[in-house]
């Protein structure tokens, strides 16, 4: 479903690339944990896989598209086959969240039919039936988070990339996020989530892919979120400053 | 593509920053009505210089009592002098070139002169004697005006020899420079619209970064994206040039038809089927400048 080979890429400007020779693979209806500090290369890596930019070397496949080759006026077509969430949810502040979900079919010219169905049916699945007509400022931040992973799904793409999408929430409404994506998942989708969650990640036991640095440090089935004690790597400082910084964040 | 939707997004636009968009329609407004008004006046030249070349004369100018006595040794053309030159336009040499002629005297040049300098007291101070007698000679094709001006020139009798197409030439020249300064006002109008345009779309464009974020993300195509924007900038370009065409179609109805053509009666004057083929043309050109800057604002400004 998505293959990354040999991936290098490095920004204008600096001296340690950004990703460096990095490869993966991920299967269909693979459900993948992304951690790592921040600075270590995930979110170069969700920005690859979305073809928002493309590596300096190496190749990008997501779903049968090689990402270094699309041309340009392919790749809004391939992202139509791919559902993204973002930690800050991204919704329009002016539409309501019927309007919000209606929005993303509506610019890639579904028929108003299919909107009608299609808006409903997504938002009794993410557990909003009834708030149709709020607007995003009205919800808490759970809330719009289901808004945006509704707006995500509704079109059923076959990957959905979730970059952080509990970083906003409290654990308890984090729980109810997961409870979705894991329901997403098993329906069918490749869900592929950056995450600084140790609670998450540690409790769903999946898949977990460990960058350090601009490396892949650890790729594991049915891992946790700190490498298990057999490991000798050492643990660097700063990542447990990350870690503190996150219990901050109310793990209790 | 849903045609809703399109519409909706343009509105949104457009009420967003009113201000912009009223100074894109200004600006075109006005920079449209100096080239519509330099089209109409080169087709006022072009119908002028139809009319009046046709009817400009030769006029061979003869010899007074008070003509300078460098050209006129002997005072004032003789009888046989005259009848020399009348000869000379009847000769086979010159016939073919020539339509007809007629000879004015002093009296009837006396009587043209009262009449053009009617009320005017200079009038008082001039005797017939003074005037020219003239020979009016109208040609076949008026541009081969030099046969007649190298034939008479210098001969005896003849103080001098003036194609009439000289004056219009001036007047012509005039009107010319006039467009071509209305033309060049114009362009540098057209640039500012143009870049003003690409501001305003751009402006709007950061406006609705959200939308546009979200739009890219979901896999919209490009041209649904830049679609909106492209006919926002042709929505306020085209009610300006709109304004632009009414403005030279009343210029040509209300001054050229309902003033000029009554002070000037025996002029032919741009009517309002002429400004009804520049009003078109202005649309056209509005619509293109907004497409084809707001299209290049936006292209610059959203990369897949």
């Amino acid at each position: 479903m998505i293959r990354i080979e040999n991936v290098t890429k490095q920004y204008k400007g600096t001296s340690r690339p950004a990703l460096n020779n990095v490869s993966l693979e991920i299967e269909k209806g693979d459900f993948v944990f992304l951690v790592g500090a921040s600075g270590s290369g995930k979110s170069s890596l969700m920005r690859l896989m979305l073809r928002e930019d493309t590596p300096t070397s190496g190749s990008v496949h997501v779903m049968g598209e090689n990402l270094v080759a699309i041309p340009s006026r392919r790749i809004p077509f391939f992202r139509r086959k791919l559902g993204v969430v973002f930690q800050d949810f991204r919704l329009l502040p002016t539409k309501t969240v019927s309007q919000n979900v209606a929005f993303s079919l509506e610019v890639i010219g579904k028929s108003q039919g299919f909107i009608q169905e299609a808006v409903p049916d997504v938002l009794a699945m993410v557990g909003l039936e009834g708030k149709a007509d709020r607007l995003p400022g009205e919800l808490s931040g759970g809330e719009q988070q289901r808004v945006a992973l509704a707006r995500a799904i509704v079109n059923k793409p076959a990957v959905l990339l979730a970059d952080e999408p509990t970083g906003n929430l409290d654990p308890a409404t984090s729980e109810g996020i997961m409870a979705l994506l894991e329901r997403i998942n098993l329906a069918g989708t490749t869900v592929v989530m950056a995450t600084h969650d140790r609670g998450i990640v540690d409790r769903l036991q999946k898949r977990v892919i460990e960058m350090r640095e601009g490396e892949i440090f650890r790729d594991q089935r049915s891992a946790g979120y700190i490498k298990t004690q057999t490991d000798s790597h050492p643990v660097k400082s700063w990542n447990l400053a990350i870690d503190n910084s996150w219990n901050l964040d109310g793990d209790n | 593509m849903r045609f809703s939707f399109v519409m909706g997004e343009i509105g949104h636009g457009l009420r967003r920053n009113v201000s912009m968009v009223i100074s894109v329609i200004l600006v075109t407004f006005i920079s449209l009505t100096f080239v519509g008004t330099a089209s109409l006046l080169q087709l006022q030249i072009g119908q002028m210089k139809n009319y009046w070349y046709d009817r400009a004369q030769v006029a061979i100018y003869l010899c007074t009592e008070v003509s300078p006595g460098d050209v006129c040794p002997q005072g004032e053309a003789s009888t046989d002098l005259q009848t020399e030159i009348e000869d000379k336009l009847k000769s086979p040499l010159l016939q073919p070139y020539i339509k007809q002629y007629f000879f004015e005297n002093h009296q009837q040049a006396y009587a043209k002169f009262e009449e053009q300098f009617a009320g005017n007291s200079v009038a008082k101070y001039v005797s017939p004697s003074q005037l020219n007698e003239t020979f009016w000679v109208s040609l076949k094709d008026p541009s081969k005006s030099q046969i007649i001006t190298e034939s008479f020139n210098g001969v005896a009798g003849v103080e001098e020899v003036r194609d009439q197409r000289t004056y219009l030439d001036q007047i012509f020249n005039i009107l010319n420079a006039a467009s071509i300064a209305a033309v060049g006002i114009a362009s540098l109008m057209l640039v500012s619209a143009a870049l003003l345009i690409s501001t305003t779309i751009r402006l709007s464009a950061f406006s609705r970064r959200r939308e546009i974020g979200i739009m890219r993300l979901v896999g919209a195509s490009n041209f649904y994206i830049q679609l909106p924007f492209i006919l926002e900038g042709v929505v306020a370009a085209t009610i300006g040039s709109v304004l632009a065409a009414g403005a030279v179609l009343s210029v040509v109805q209300f001054f050229v038809q309902g003033y000029l053509a009554t002070k000037l009666p025996f002029t032919s004057f741009v009517t309002l089927s002429d400004g009804l083929l520049v009003a078109p043309a202005l649309i056209g050109a509005g619509i293109l400048l907004a497409a084809v800057s707001s299209g290049f604002a936006i292209r610059r400004y959203l990369r897949i």
